[in-house]
């Protein structure tokens, strides 16, 4: 017989090889998926995890992967650390909406006018309408002691429809023939994110995912503000003696993250998707979720994690395509790394004892 | 001439001199917004790929890619096509219209075929159906069998496209039962059964007892079965499982015939950009049998009706006909010209409520 008994702390060790084994564990259950679905298991492993990094059109899936994981990364930085503190953020969809909204709202104020001082100004709009979204649950939770979870998973189906609303008003292309959706930025040179390198696939938002990388890392190693973080997350008992403000934290962390969404949502907006439309959200906000855990909640592992999500959707892709897997089975895929990615934390926290050990 | 140009051309340079072997099947890509499971929408240009299979045997190969979400997903779905050596492009949903133009821009030997949008260029057309010639029928049977006069519609997105088969099912509704009313529901989706099948409860419970659904899942039926006096008609697909009672008739998109002769022009080197919005006469739009639950000399109207669109005889926006503020738009025997269907952003005399902002 088995038995758990919990680590004093959780060990250091578990700790980094347990995204390892899920990814290993997700390779060898998703490939006896695979193979049940008719297709070679190994063929399929490698178009997924080999391919887009290293086939004959590796130059043009190696870019991709910073575009697709770039907003992944960002979005969950900023959630990592009210993760940390026990603040449990989970409408990033919603800000990401929202920021996308205000900064292309701003660019497109000043259609056709051309000058430098526009993209920032979006780049501004864009993480100012993350954070007040965001600043919803924080306030509400701060003053009125409700939910967050719920207050901020309910407002990405508010900010669903604000898109919606959007599309077919306020900024719909007035020369779309009455089509939903606004103007294309990517033909707006300055409110376009364009790739700073042409073919590199490095836009502002992957310099601005980088950056938040380092500046979390920093926080949270350096800075008072990353101790209270850590502090409260461990133990909110102890962070009360020490003089932590949890109201404070609770804004910070709710906004933090919020800002960094909606300047997901601008760079997404103005760049790779291009235009506002009713679809303009493709999960990223809870995608991010699965980033930020996968990643163990630091800065470096969800760098990583980000990069490998982002792998997963691509190669996902390629499969589908070159092999003819149903897009069902690759989600399924993804599905299992969450899974075991959190069936195996388990031995982070606890030891596995055999009963007659014990007995002996 | 940038770096991811060159390579591109390059690219594109392999991929054509590949193509020149005689042997070498030609390679049609599929970009689905849904699940091909869908019943509906997705389900159809499916069977449009199958079709195409079907026809050429081993000289052509087809790929595609469910799910897609439009934007940049859409482009680096279709690019990867794309490189992989496709020589031919069907990209199934309004939203990846400036994808389509962006990576066609990008292969400028590779066709692309855009359904439903407007955009085109010297490798990209665009193609669409006529879906509001079986509104019309279905507008037809819906206001002779209602008995509540309330017609329930669930609508996806309040596009030129939707208001037209709206428009075009309520002016034939009114036509045979002036107390006719609609009720319309939007639901910003193509595809979730969960929304859909809401709407439909909605609209029931509030008396309508026929729904029209302008979503692709088949979940506004099962809602109709439950309810048990309520018709229903298949969209996009028969969804024939549903007959004879609640599913009543359908509207099916036909793409097969459309797939199979744009495949044969680009292996024919005959491929040119067009603009192809074609209806009953043509089969793009189909008009599912009709049930024994209509009563016959309904039945037998609408079949008239479907006989005379195919013949080309009727036209369903035939003045008069007003605008819903009571403006004239079309004179008495007056027939509309495609711009303003094309473009429709209002409701005609009668249909209540306002086109969502």
């Amino acid at each position: 017989m088995l038995k758990l008994e919990k680590r004093p702390e959780p060990s250091r060790l578990w700790t980094a090889i347990t995204p390892v084994i899920a990814v290993l564990a997700t390779m060898v259950f998703g490939g006896l998926l695979f193979a049940a679905l008719g297709k070679d298991p190994f063929v399929a492993i490698r178009t997924i995890f080999y391919d887009p990094l290293f086939s004959e059109f590796a130059w043009f899936y190696r870019p991709q992967l910073l575009i697709k994981g770039a907003p992944l990364i960002l979005i969950a930085i900023g959630l990592s650390l009210g993760f940390r503190a026990g603040i449990w953020n989970i409408g990033a969809e919603g800000q990401y909406i929202v920021g996308a909204i205000c900064g292309a709202g701003v660019g497109l104020a000043f259609y056709p006018a051309e000058s430098w001082f526009i993209f920032p100004a979006m780049i501004i709009a864009g993480a100012v309408g993350g954070f007040l979204w965001a600043m919803i649950p924080a306030l509400l939770k701060t003053r009125f002691g409700t939910n967050e979870i719920l207050v901020s998973l309910m407002l990405v189906y508010v900010a669903e429809q604000l898109l919606a609303s959007m599309s077919l008003g306020l900024l719909k292309n007035p020369d779309g023939f009455g089509f939903p959706g606004s103007r294309n930025l990517q033909h707006y040179p300055s409110a376009h994110n364009a790739e700073i390198i042409s073919g590199w696939g490095i836009h502002w938002g992957v310099v601005a995912a980088f950056i938040a990388v380092i500046f979390a890392y920093v926080l949270l190693a350096r800075h008072v503000l990353g101790f209270q973080i850590k502090l409260t997350g461990e133990s909110p008992r102890a962070a009360k003696f020490a003089g932590v403000n949890p109201t404070r934290l609770v804004v910070v962390c709710l906004g933090l993250s919020g800002a960094l969404a909606g300047l997901a949502g601008l760079f997404e907006v103005s760049g790779p998707a291009g235009q506002i439309s009713i679809d303009f959200n493709v999960g990223y906000g809870f995608t991010a979720i699965i980033v930020a855990f996968l990643g163990r909640l630091h800065p470096v592992g969800i760098l990583l994690a980000g990069l490998l999500m982002a792998l997963t959707y691509i190669g996902g892709e390629i499969a589908q395509s070159n092999l003819g897997l149903p897009s069902a089975a690759i989600q399924a895929f993804q599905g299992m790394l969450l899974f075991f990615l959190l069936a195996v934390d388990v031995l982070t926290n606890f030891k596995i004892k055999f009963r007659n050990e014990r007995v002996a | 001439m940038n770096l991811k140009s060159l390579l591109a051309s390059a690219a594109v340079a392999l991929t054509t001199a590949g193509a020149a072997y005689a042997d070498d099947p030609t390679k049609v890509g599929f970009v689905y917004v849904g699940p091909v499971g869908d019943g509906g929408w997705t389900y159809e240009h499916n069977i449009g790929r199958l079709a195409v299979e079907e026809e050429f045997g081993d000289k052509v190969e087809t790929v595609f890619v469910e799910n897609v979400p439009e934007g940049a997903d859409a482009e680096r779905v279709m690019t990867q096509m794309a490189l992989e050596g496709a020589d031919l492009i069907f990209t199934t949903s309004f939203g990846y219209m400036d994808p389509t133009i962006n990576v066609a821009a990008k292969f400028p030997n590779v066709k692309f075929e855009h359904a439903t949008g407007y955009k085109r260029a010297d490798n990209v057309s665009t193609y669409s159906a006529r879906f509001y010639e079986g509104r019309a029928v279905q507008g037809h049977i819906a206001g002779k069998m209602t008995k509540t006069n309330k017609v329930g519609y669930i609508a996806s997105f309040p596009i030129p496209e939707v208001i037209r088969g709206i428009n075009s099912a309520y002016l034939h509704a009114s036509k045979v039962n002036p107390d006719v009313e609609f009720n319309i529901v939007w639901v910003y989706t193509w595809f979730d059964p969960t929304k859909e099948a809401d709407a439909a409860k909605a609209l029931i419970e509030q008396g309508a007892d026929v729904i029209l659904q302008h979503t692709d899942s088949t979940a506004p039926q099962a809602a109709a079965q439950e309810a048990g006096n309520v018709i229903t008609f298949g969209q996009a697909s028969d969804m024939a499982e549903y007959g004879p009672f609640p599913r009543v008739s359908s509207i099916i998109d036909n793409w097969s015939p459309y797939y199979i002769d744009r495949t044969r022009a680009v292996m024919d080197g005959t491929w040119e950009s067009v603009d192809t919005w074609d209806g009953i006469s043509t089969g793009m739009v189909g008009i599912g049998e009709i049930t024994d639950a209509v009563p016959a000399d309904v039945k037998a109207e609408a079949l008239a009706m479907v006989e005379a669109m195919r013949a080309g005889e009727y036209h369903p926006f035939t003045g008069p006909i007003n605008k819903q503020d009571g403006s004239a738009w079309l004179a008495d025997g007056e027939v509309s010209e495609d711009g303003p269907l094309l473009g429709m952003n209002f409701y005609i005399e009668g249909v209540t409520g306002d086109i969502p902002q």
